[in-house]
């Protein structure tokens, strides 16, 4: 069999005269005989074939069924329906329009400010607050899917212990029984465990249970730790602070190991604030630039300007040798690759050429803690601390050193000192360093009970399970990156028997009855001055979705000398054999997302894999050992071993192979559970992030990967328009010559009465974050159809977003192209349908009419964009009652045999203009949010009307970086996309970033 | 070789055809009269309620205006069927001991919401919006018919996508002045188009726009 990685092709490709410009995979750029079948057919071998088992039976029934329901289609009598209305409508409330509550989603206990959409008491949009700091009206991938995790049918409904099915009161004299035998000893048996907990009531709930029990502990571990950041901050200023960038003042920025982009609780309003200085404009040209270190390519790695690919043990030379640059006293290693020396060298020059205050560095949570006290001086000597890096006083509760505090909790047990053990919200029998080996320990504890949403490794294990109510079904409240409290409120009633983390606490105080909502508030209001008028306060703060002034303040810091004893005599980077990396999947995060259908089937980041972990190789380490995307290879770090599909990654750094956590769950549910790899297993105590001593060695089997890499491909064109910034401000770049006027067989529209909508797509901006396509899946009802699906080409998401890769595979640069429909003014879809199902819209969308279409996917086959999808099956599921309360009821859910694509959210679009109309005004520009464009972190899209010169989207497209896809087919798209700009250091132009 | 068919022949062939034609038209003519009955369109067929409700009375006898009960129509997508309570606001004083208020008394003492049949039902991959029709001059009655003259609700119109698009393509022979929308006995006047066409400048309504196929399908 021919194999999909070809290294002879791909050096041949490069040692021909012509330069093999952008691709998307390596199989594109060896031109291997199954890309070049991908490329040739419209659909993927297979798509449009009856390829799923039925049996004769089955086959048989379906066409007695067809045929007969045939003759009755056009005479159907609806079938009666029944209107119930209130007996009591709430005020306020409209049947038939949406209401929004000021809330947050939690992401490894921190918070991000979101809008709720809800529909007559359902949840079933989130979108973020304009309002609050952490997300400035954006969201990401986890905050959009966490709609779906509240009516997931595999949540766990009721409390059981052994098997049996209790009730509340049962549990609650079990632990009334249990809490009674620690009185005597002040709860010395005692142990919480819970993951960061940044919620002031929770926080103020454990210490109340720790003043009743003096003696227990409580434990804090969640497996993507900021242990690193926490005990940095301590070596360098001897005490926990919080540290966070302010991208507005940074024009130099490195990042060593660090995704600031995609990782981290700022991640959201980093991105906006990172982007906002990306963007090219006539009247704006200050771009920052961004030098990235990193072991493999990463969101961050990839908007860099200059990336350095190298191992992770490296990175800790890097910073001393760019701390030595700046003049601090530390030694630099000798074993630093003389090319990252070179790019040490050339980056510090730059860092301090900006300006006093301007530059800054930052490194990633799996480096050392010396690594982040450099990090630290080194900002102290650019004078970014208190300019761009900004200190204030940790978020957390109770900030503490994880991985150190789940090792207490383990040996406490093994030592018979945990009677009782009460874990919430984390599952670490999953989780927990496979050196601990927690799940063989935790049976030492005569009581254990767990608070968690599914019935998962650590439940079955637990003497009691508690169901979690979701966070969109309870009152809580948590703090965002900067300390800015969010009351969590609750949209609905839990769906199940589900208790709260506060509930539960209050329980173990002995308060069995108190509810969530009492709790939060009775907090509030203790910790409010008591001349104030509270019922404001509080009816403020839930409706601006914060509490005002919570935000931490910032405080001042001192370096420690010596830097709280980071070693001066730099450590040999140098180990044998590979270096294992791991790092949290993109998707599904550390797997608690695992049982979520939206977020397995995003295609991630760089590979475009659906529905699986891989294992990330670098090319030149794969072309040694012969392997190949898709082949198993035995992952053996020291002598733990775990079988991985192998996934060849430009850019990634010879000899480290990267993993990814949260996949090889036992027991999440009938969507995550059994697929992919388990790389916890690989994961031990002293070493959760990165450490040589991995062998690995094919065992010769393939593994089949669902990746969307290839699909849709719109080969070989100038698709990404890619320039640096002095391209730009010496006046290279000139403007497309104007789409109309040219000659077109078809009628032409005039839009001179009303809007014409449009969308700018700014690729200087784009991430390729995903949050887009989780947006638009969440908004428009878009089915998941699973990976077999996946596999040949019939994933249903409306948009893509296609990574592009430059340059030679050891270190490409890497740039993302969202690309919805393009909505074609000169549309090649629309004049090919027999049935007249995709038509023209007076406002240049190209409406797609689900109830005429009859399949022919004629339509499909005559887009240049390939952003058509069909329903070959009956993807939506119409069956499970819970799923139908998370689907937007004003968008149609589409069934068997029906194409479909993006409209521009055309439901929005209606509701907006119908306002409009009503209230007797043009729709304002800005009013209309498509949900991509809602979500974006970083603002890269831009929807308006472009027959309004002043509206921001006819400004952009007036830009004269502005360009069409594939202008030379005449379709005139109403998508246009804004050049990718980079910010190279012009004297950095002959150091190799490779390594 | 001889003629292989008689020549009357000729005369069954063209009777096969002319009958074959003809009776292809009597079936379409069959299915077109099927679809547009009322068994089909459920037009002019009243549908049993749990309380027997009386538009006639409600509206033509007393004088309430539509708004009353239906308190989101100029607002929302949906009319809104009114709450229990809205019923009990004058139920709780007239006619506390009627048999047919029974179900009324019932929903709102033990807080159970009534269930009614829909009457005018259009299929899901429509949406309609009632208020955007009512802020642009389309009167109650155009749709639901003489909703004041029926003790118990039917559907006035067929609702099929031609009826729609009748107005949709000239709505100047249907719209009113704003005052008459909810004017259940109102009579388009002898010069409606004239009328129509000065309220359709007036109320700036697109006319291309209205025959969009997302303006009323996404």
């Amino acid at each position: 069999m021919e194999k999909s990685f070809n290294p002879d092709a791909i050096r041949q490709r490069f040692h021909q005269a012509d330069d093999p410009g952008q691709w998307r995979s390596l199989e594109e750029l060896a031109k291997t005989a199954s890309f070049q079948d991908w490329l040739k057919y419209e659909f993927p071998a297979g798509a449009d074939q009856w390829v799923d088992s039925v049996t004769r039976r089955g086959f048989l029934k379906l066409m007695a069924a067809s045929l007969g329901l045939a003759g009755l289609t056009a005479c159907v009598r609806y079938p009666e329906e029944k209107i119930v209305p209130y007996v009591d409508q709430p005020n306020g409330m409209t049947p038939g329009k949406p209401q929004f509550y000021a809330s947050a989603s939690l992401h490894d206990g921190f918070a991000n400010g979101v809008l709720v959409e809800s529909h007559e008491g359902r949840p079933t949009k989130i979108e973020g607050n304009p309002d609050h700091p952490a997300s400035m009206g954006a969201t990401d991938v986890f905050a959009q899917a966490s709609v779906l995790d509240l009516y997931d049918p595999d949540r766990a409904q009721v409390i059981t212990s052994g098997n049996q099915i209790k009730t509340w009161k049962a549990f609650a004299s079990e632990m009334a029984h249990a809490l009674n035998a620690q009185n005597g000893k002040q709860g010395a048996g005692l142990r919480i465990l819970t993951g960061t907990i940044t919620s002031p009531t929770m926080g103020d709930q454990i210490g109340q249970l720790l003043s009743a029990y003096p003696r227990a502990t409580w434990h804090q571990y969640q497996p993507i730790t900021r242990d690193n950041i926490l005990h940095g901050a301590q070596l360098a200023y001897s005490r926990a602070v919080a540290t966070r960038v302010d991208f507005s003042k940074a024009d130099i920025i490195l990042a060593l190991d660090a995704d600031f982009l995609s990782e981290g609780p700022d991640r959201v309003r980093y991105a906006r604030d990172f982007a906002a200085r990306r963007k090219v404009r006539e009247d704006q040209t200050d771009m920052n630039r961004l030098y990235v270190a990193e072991p493999s390519p990463t969101l961050t790695g990839t908007m860099a300007d200059h990336r350095l690919s190298i191992s992770a043990a490296h990175i800790d030379g890097m910073a001393r040798a760019v701390a030595a640059e700046l003049g601090l006293a530390i030694d630099v290693p000798t074993d630093l690759p003389a090319n990252a020396a070179r790019w040490a060298k050339s980056v510090a020059a730059d860092l301090k050429k900006a300006n006093s205050g301007r530059a800054v560095v930052m490194a990633g949570r799996g480096q050392p803690a010396e690594v982040h006290a450099l990090v630290h001086a080194i900002n102290q000597a650019l004078d970014a601390v208190g300019n761009c890096a900004i200190y204030t006083e940790p978020v957390e509760a109770a900030p503490a050193l994880q991985s150190k505090s789940l090792q207490e909790l383990v040996s406490a047990i093994k030592n018979g000192q945990v009677e009782v053990l009460v874990m919430l919200g984390v599952n670490p029998a999953y989780t927990a360093p496979a050196d601990l080996n927690f799940s063989d320990v935790l049976a030492n504890v005569p009581f254990k009970v767990y608070q968690g949403l599914y019935l998962d490794e650590t439940a079955v294990l637990a003497d009691w399970h508690v169901p979690a109510t979701h966070p969109l079904e309870t009152w809580s409240d948590a703090r965002a990156f900067d300390g800015t409290v969010t009351i969590v409120q609750p949209l609905i009633e839990p769906l199940y028997s589900g208790k709260s983390e506060h509930e539960l606490l209050a329980l173990m105080l002995g308060q069995a009855d108190a509810t969530s909502h009492d709790i939060v508030k009775g907090y509030w209001q203790a910790n409010t001055a008591a001349d104030s008028d509270f019922e404001a306060f509080w009816r403020l703060s839930l409706h601006d979705g914060m509490v005002a002034h919570s935000a931490l303040p910032q405080v001042d810091v001192t370096l420690q000398d010596e830097l709280g004893g980071v070693s001066k005599a730099a450590p040999s980077a140098s180990g044998q054999d590979l270096e294992i990396v791991f790092r949290p999947d993109p998707t599904i995060w550390d797997g608690g997302s695992s049982n979520n259908g939206w977020l397995q089937e995003l295609p991630k980041p760089l590979t475009k894999v659906t529905w699986d972990n891989v294992a990330w190789v670098a090319p030149a380490t794969a072309s040694q050992m012969g392997l190949d995307n898709g082949e198993l290879i035995e992952l053996d770090y020291h002598g733990r071993k775990v079988q991985a599909p192998v996934w060849v990654m430009p850019g990634q750094a010879t000899g480290t192979v990267t993993v990814f956590l949260g996949y090889g769950r036992q027991l999440s549910g009938r969507v995550g559970q059994g697929i992919g790899y388990n790389a916890y297993q690989l994961r031990t105590l002293d070493h959760p992030w990165f450490d040589s001593g991995l062998k690995i060695r094919s065992t010769g089997d393939q593994y089949t990967l669902a990746t969307t890499q290839n699909h849709h491909t719109m080969e070989g064109r100038d698709l990404v328009r890619v320039e640096d910034l002095t391209a730009f401000t010496s006046g290279k770049i000139q403007p497309e010559e104007p789409q109309t006027g040219k000659p077109s067989l078809y009628n032409q529209f005039s839009y001179e009465n009303g809007y014409a909508w449009g969308m700018s797509i700014d690729l200087s901006a784009c991430t390729g974050c995903n949050a887009c396509i989780a947006a638009c899946v969440a908004e428009n009802n878009i089915p998941v159809v699973g990976k077999e699906q996946v596999n040949i080409g019939r994933e249903m998401q409306w948009l893509r977003v296609d990574d592009y890769f430059a340059g030679s595979p050891e270190n490409p640069e890497i740039y993302h192209q969202a690309v919805p429909c393009m909505q074609c003014e000169n549309a090649p879809c629309e004049v090919v349908c027999p049935v007249g199902a995709t038509l023209h819209s007076d406002e240049g969308l190209n409406d797609m009419v689900y109830n005429r279409c009859i399949g022919t996917r004629y339509c499909s086959n005559n887009c240049p964009y390939k952003v058509r999808r069909f329903n070959f099956l009956q993807f939506a599921d119409e069956t499970t009652e819970s799923l139908k309360m998370v689907r937007n009821p004003d968008v149609t859910v589409r069934s068997r045999g029906v194409m479909e694509k993006c409209n521009y959210c055309v439901q929005r679009i209606t509701h907006s203009r119908i306002r409009a109309e009503e209230e007797g005004r043009e729709v304002i520009d800005g009013e209309i949010q498509t949900a991509c464009q809602q979500a974006c972190p970083t603002q890269a899209i831009t929807f308006g009307n472009i027959n309004d010169d002043q509206s921001r989207v006819a400004g952009l497209k007036q830009q004269k970086h502005n360009y069409t896809l594939l202008a030379e087919l005449n379709t005139r798209p109403r998508t246009t996309y804004l050049y990718k700009f980079r910010n190279a250091n012009p004297e950095m132009a002959n150091v190799d970033g490779a390594a | 070789m001889g003629q292989i068919f008689h020549r009357s022949a000729n005369s069954i062939a063209l009777l096969s055809i002319v009958g074959g034609g003809l009776l292809l038209a009597v079936i379409a003519v069959v299915w077109w009269l099927i679809v547009w009955s009322p068994y089909m369109t459920q037009q002019n067929v009243v549908i049993p309620q749990p309380v027997p409700f009386s538009h006639q009375h409600h509206v033509e006898g007393l004088g309430l205006d539509c708004r009353y009960c239906h308190t989101s129509v100029e607002d929302a997508s949906f009319a809104g069927v009114p709450p229990t309570k809205t019923c009990m606001t004058c139920h709780s004083q007239v006619w506390t001991n009627a048999a047919i208020l029974a179900p009324i008394r019932d929903s709102f003492a033990n807080n159970t919401p009534i269930q009614w049949t829909r009457i005018n039902d259009l299929p899901d991959y429509v949406y309609f919006d009632h208020s955007i029709h009512i802020s642009k001059g389309v009167g109650c009655t155009t749709c639901h018919g003489p909703i004041g003259k029926m003790p118990i609700t039917w559907k006035g119109e067929s609702l099929k996508m031609s009826w729609c698009l009748n107005c949709h393509r000239h709505p100047e022979k249907y719209l009113r002045p704003a005052d008459q929308v909810f004017n259940a006995d109102y009579q388009p006047p002898a010069n409606q188009t004239t009328l129509g066409e000065q309220l359709v400048k007036q109320n700036d309504i697109n006319l291309s726009l209205l025959t969009s196929c997302s303006t009323c399908h996404r």
